[in-house]
């Protein structure tokens, strides 16, 4: 009779390996070709972005933040700011609003886009990955057009946005949406139909509503096992109570589950960004209090009170009062929020970054345990990590 | 959600002597005493339906005393209910309970808070330092652990601070004259 032993063996996935993302480490035990523990090691990526940001004024930090989540740098400025705001009990005027949902969502479909590039390139279906690719481009162009940066634009400020959206920017905006359209099918069609897609997605890295829930995923990880869960939706920020959308799901929870949800999140974000460019209201985009927003270029040549604001803005900033503040968001991969102290000088305290990548990969090892090696890699793929955001 | 109901659906289950309710902003918001964070956790799972952790961090009040302060957010999927509750910690090795048992998604941010602020969750299954390197020394969000380059070894180079370029203005300081430095607890 022959003896059979259970062996293990430990293999190291990353930090270094295209499948991970990023720099990952996973410390893989297989028995045979199952995984049967997935213990991710992180803080490649750390670079302590959470201290620096309590040495530098906040006008400042909107740097360090744009590098969290440099896919949704829009949405992580959101975040950001509204933190601020809400210490600083600042209105934000309706047109600058309008803007930043536009962005956001402009933001939301580049991010999911790459999430399908990424995601189709990881089973070697390397047409999608160029065509969302070039999609993403066009989002990248009207980001430069608004900010002057592709990534990382710096472009949401306290009270409102740096500066009104160019005459160019529209046309293009709705050109790249209306093509967005038929686009979005096209790419449903050419996974839909590919039986590799399907097999190799379908009843991978499941991932069950009761975990998802108790492991603290959110965004598209937790709407594809079947929870209706939106911040969006649950508690409006920054203007979304003005927009009509629709919060798709999946109860099937497994990698073609986040893949039908985020496909889904893209028209919806269409629809949204086509209202707001629709009807974007008229009026100023930043609010007209001179303790906290830079005055306008034009009146620098001939008002020295502007250059005195201008002057103690940039070299000191903003005292926001005394407090903490936190207000959620969804970003693209999840609840983003920004948890911020302030003793009332013109640095925070503490900021604390609610990175929804962080608690997305915690339920990394409960999609993967139990099931092939091979799988792992559509299971980072499908909870679409950016390490900058679980490292900070 | 409004503030009064949420809290006063879980005062019956809570002692509330331990349990400060604070009104901050409109969150509805709970200091509780370390002893009592467990039960005030389980009955918010229990009883208010708060069945995920949304956050958990943490951050130094120094030089005030208690020292620490770790703030929870709870909220509900699929709902909109949000319940902050926090807890001040005394000491240069403060410790709390760990919350793993009541959400089992406070494994990680346990471990983050634990790296970051050195807070040791007693009951936790596997607290290591989870972004700095095991063998860090220090707690780097600490207020009193110092931001410097790193140290590389050039000849006659003094790493420098990066908070000492941006200086430092006391709140509502009258003019945009230099103030004091961050406290730096002895």
């Amino acid at each position: 009779m022959i003896e059979r032993t259970r062996e293990t063996l430990t293999v190291n996935m990353g930090p270094q390996h295209p499948g991970t993302h990023g720099l990952l480490r996973l410390v893989l035990e297989i028995e045979g070709e199952i995984v049967r523990k997935c213990t991710p090691v992180l803080g490649y990526l750390h670079t302590g972005i959470e201290k620096e940001m309590e040495t530098r004024t906040y006008l400042q930090n909107v740097t360090l933040v744009d590098r969290i989540e440099y896919v949704a740098a829009y949405m992580e400025e959101m975040a950001f700011y509204l933190s601020v705001e809400r210490l600083m009990a600042l209105e934000v005027p309706p047109r600058a609003r309008s803007i930043r949902v536009l962005l956001c969502e402009l933001n939301r479909i580049a991010s999911h886009l790459i999430y399908l590039g990424a995601a189709a390139l990881d089973l070697n279906i390397s047409s999608v990955f160029m065509y969302a690719f070039a999609d993403r481009e066009r989002f990248l162009d009207l980001s430069e057009m608004v900010s002057g940066q592709r990534m990382m634009p710096g472009y949401f400020r306290a009270g409102g946005v740096a500066i009104d959206l160019p005459e160019e920017f529209f046309p293009a905006a709705r050109s790249f949406l209306d093509d967005l359209a038929h686009r979005i099918d096209e790419y449903e069609r050419l996974l839909d139909d590919n039986l590799i897609w399907r097999q190799r997605t379908q009843g991978v890295a499941t991932l069950s509503r009761e975990d998802a829930i108790s492991l603290g995923a959110t965004g598209p990880v937790l709407r594809g096992s079947g929870v209706a869960h939106d911040v969006r939706k649950l508690l409006p920020y920054g203007g979304y109570e003005e927009f009509a959308f629709d919060v798709p799901t999946q109860p099937e929870g497994d990698a073609y589950a986040r893949y039908r949800v985020r496909m889904e999140e893209m028209r919806q974000s269409r629809r949204i960004a086509l209202a707001a460019l629709e009807h974007l209201p008229g009026g100023p985009v930043i609010v007209d209090d001179r303790k906290v927003a830079l005055p306008p270029r034009h009146e620098l040549a001939h008002s020295m009170e502007a250059v005195i604001h201008q002057f103690k803005l940039v070299s000191e900033g903003y005292h926001p009062p005394a407090g903490d503040s936190y207000v959620a968001t969804e970003s693209a991969r999840g609840e983003k929020g920004y948890f911020i102290v302030s003793d009332g000088s013109n640095r925070p305290v503490r900021v604390h970054v609610r990175a929804p990548s962080f608690y997305n990969l915690q339920a990394l090892p409960a999609m993967v345990e139990g099931r092939p090696l091979g799988d792992v890699v559509v299971a980072i793929a499908s909870i679409d990590i950016v390490l900058g955001d679980v490292d900070r | 959600m409004e503030q009064g109901p949420l809290l006063d659906r879980l005062r019956p289950y809570v002692p509330w002597g331990l349990a400060i309710p604070k009104d901050e902003g409109g969150r509805p918001t709970l200091l509780v005493t370390p002893g009592a964070l467990l039960e005030v956790l389980e009955a918010a799972r229990t009883h208010l339906a708060l069945d995920a952790l949304v956050d958990l961090t943490c951050w130094d009040r120094a030089p005030a005393s208690p020292r620490f302060e770790a703030v929870y957010l709870l909220g509900q999927a699929g709902g909109s209910d949000r319940l902050t509750v926090k807890v001040q910690i005394e000491g240069d090795q403060p410790r709390l309970p760990s919350s793993v048992g009541v959400y089992p998604g406070a494994a990680w941010p346990e471990r983050e808070v634990y790296d970051m602020f050195g807070v040791v969750f007693e009951g936790h299954p596997d607290l290591r330092r989870i972004l700095m390197p095991d063998d860090w020394e220090g707690y780097p969000l600490r207020r009193d652990f110092p931001l410097t380059e790193e140290a590389v070894e050039f000849k006659g180079h003094t790493p420098k601070v990066p908070s000492e370029i941006i200086p430092f203005f006391r709140p509502h300081s009258p003019s945009g004259s230099g103030g004091d430095p961050p406290p730096v607890p002895g």
